[in-house]
């Protein structure tokens, strides 16, 4: 038996060993708090390939109208609820603002008649649950980046931080129950300034109903379902996400989802 | 040691003239062990790459598989076409069902409806009943956790990614899958032979053992086409990917026509490897899997002689 053979054989036994161990410990491993640190690698290859590959121009689909699925399925909270958003929809929303502060020159408070001003956008767009269902559906509103460039974004700006009138309790995870918390997202400003990334306020041609989202909702077409923040009553426009919530930039995030949702 | 090195390749000792004399002193030893004396004779049959990547392969199908039925059990349902959610008719699902007084599993196949208390819709985690698609002892992590199993599926969806890619950039330049894998027209016109041969478990022999048979060859070349199907489906289901390749979306039929051909694709590799395995303990399960760890295959007694 030649050293050569030794060293061979003790890697193959390391790496069945290696194997092994990982298999038989993935609960523990799924459980352990650095498994953050890898999925946060993985998500980090992801995100920098797919916005490589999406320089050359990086449209989402659109579709026709006669995709447009029958039923446009709610998620998350279906109705917010509470005396405040009650009235807003006794009231129609006339006295919603959507406002926009932070590292801005010009902080906005938009009212929907504000909105329904400006140019709109309509487009027919699949919507990608992270959970694997999908629905196709129209919608209309302003870009995020006309609102931005209105606002006049500081050189130190980085992100756009979409706080949201919905509390949504979670999920099973990790073996347990997810704690409720205030809904909020976040977006870079590659996506915000996406042609395609419109706060919207209709669907299907009508205004937006209360389990979508009324009055307004995010569209950021090129992620998952998660990102598309219902109910946004301010967006606040950050250096750094880390001081909000958990800290890793949106409701779902902070329950161990990707920041980046492209895949 | 001293034995093994100075033994030269012997005469009885097959090596093929384009493979590199590799792992010389086991193929002596193995030569030796079985050769003369029963006419076996040991060749050097699977290159260092190729049982690199093969074992990483299957470690990455494991994660895979597990990890991907913990995100199915997020929405176990299937659907054909651009869209597809609650209120649309899924081809399968797995449903929990409430039904007097009690709680049921229940798997649709189009119109059929079975009852899979137990295994499919409604199964035990740590003792007690829960509603989940597929079982805790099928996934990863076992808990349901669509975000953790999303984690798993990644990681090993990019080593799946990188290491196919090494396999193939090796196979071509090397001509492995040209002349290893694709069928040549003899393979396919001895298809039905081949066939036969397998259905009566009877294993090539002598010089035929060398090379792979028909079926093998078909076997792993639709394997490699479908973990590029699983890649290429997996790809189609990214938003992020959608708006760089929409073709994708085209090609398949929509998002979740991609979703379904994954699952369906997932249930044909779970299908190859229960045969693969089956096949490999039929051929002799020590030779087998010593020639994919070590390379060295020792070739079983021509009986047609």
């Amino acid at each position: 038996m030649s050293a050569g053979t030794l060293t061979r054989r003790a890697a193959i036994l390391a790496g069945f060993g290696g194997a092994g161990a990982l298999i038989w410990n993935v609960n523990n491993l799924t459980l352990n708090p650095s498994f953050t640190r890898v999925y946060q690698t993985v998500e980090d290859w992801t995100r920098i390939s797919q916005r490589a590959l999406q320089r050359t121009g990086g449209l989402a689909p659109e579709y026709t109208e006669a995709d447009i699925s029958p039923t446009f399925k709610p998620n998350g909270t279906y109705d917010p609820g509470g005396d405040e958003y009650n009235a807003h929809v006794a009231q129609n929303f006339v006295n919603w603002r959507l406002k926009i502060d932070g590292l801005v020159s010009h902080p906005l408070s938009l009212s929907l008649a504000d909105l329904h001003r400006l140019p709109a956008r309509t487009q027919i767009t699949k919507h990608d649950c992270v959970e694997g269902w999908t629905a196709i559906g129209k919608w209309t509103g302003v870009q995020l980046g006309l609102l931005l460039k209105a606002a006049g974004l500081a050189p130190n700006a980085r992100y756009a931080v979409f706080h949201c009138a919905d509390n949504l309790t979670g999920e099973p995870s990790k073996g347990g129950e997810q704690s409720p918390g205030q809904y909020y997202e976040s977006v870079d400003l590659i996506d915000a300034f996406h042609p395609q990334t419109l706060i919207a306020y209709a669907l299907n041609g009508k205004s937006l109903g209360v389990p979508h989202g009324a009055p307004l909702r995010l569209r950021v077409e090129r992620q998952l379902g998660y990102k598309q923040a219902k109910y946004v009553e301010r967006i606040e426009i950050t250096d750094s996400f880390k001081h909000i919530a958990g800290g890793f930039g949106g409701y779902w995030e902070d329950r161990g989802y990707e920041w980046y949702a492209g895949i | 040691m001293s034995l093994l090195k100075n033994t030269a390749v012997a005469s009885d000792i097959a090596v093929p003239p384009d493979r590199a004399v590799e792992r010389p002193g086991l193929i002596a030893s193995l030569g030796r062990k079985f050769g003369k004396a029963d006419q076996r004779e040991a060749f050097y049959r699977h290159r260092r790459a190729v049982r690199i990547t093969h074992w990483i392969n299957a470690l990455c199908i494991l994660f895979l598989l597990g990890s991907g039925l913990n995100i199915f059990n997020a929405h176990p349902r299937l659907y054909w076409g651009q869209y597809g959610a609650d209120a649309d008719r899924p081809f399968f699902s797995i449903n929990t069902i409430d039904r007097n007084g009690g709680t049921y599993g229940e798997t649709q196949l189009g119109p059929w409806h079975v009852d899979t208390t137990g295994f499919l819709g409604w199964s035990k985690q740590n003792g007690n009943y829960v509603a989940r698609g597929w079982p805790d002892w099928l996934t990863i992590p076992s808990f349901q956790d669509l975000a953790d199993a999303r984690h798993w599926h990644f990681l090993f969806a990019w080593i799946l990614a990188f290491n196919g890619l090494v396999y193939l950039g090796w196979s071509l330049f090397s001509r492995h899958l040209q002349k290893d894998i694709l069928p040549t027209a003899s393979d396919i016109k001895a298809i039905p032979r081949s066939v036969i041969e397998h259905v009566k478990l009877k294993h090539p022999s002598g010089e035929a053992a060398k090379r792979y048979n028909p079926l093998q060859r078909l076997a792993y070349l639709g394997v490699i086409l479908l973990i590029s199907l699983m890649v290429l489906t997996g790809l189609t289901m990214s938003p992020g990917f959608n708006a760089v390749f929409p073709w994708l979306l085209e090609i398949f039929g929509g998002r979740q026509s991609a979703r379904s051909i994954h699952f369906l694709s997932a249930f044909s590799i779970v299908l190859f490897v229960t045969i693969h395995l089956i096949e490999v303990v039929l051929a002799g399960p020590i030779n087998e899997v010593r020639s994919m760890l070590t390379g060295v295959y020792v070739v079983p007694k021509d009986h047609q002689k």
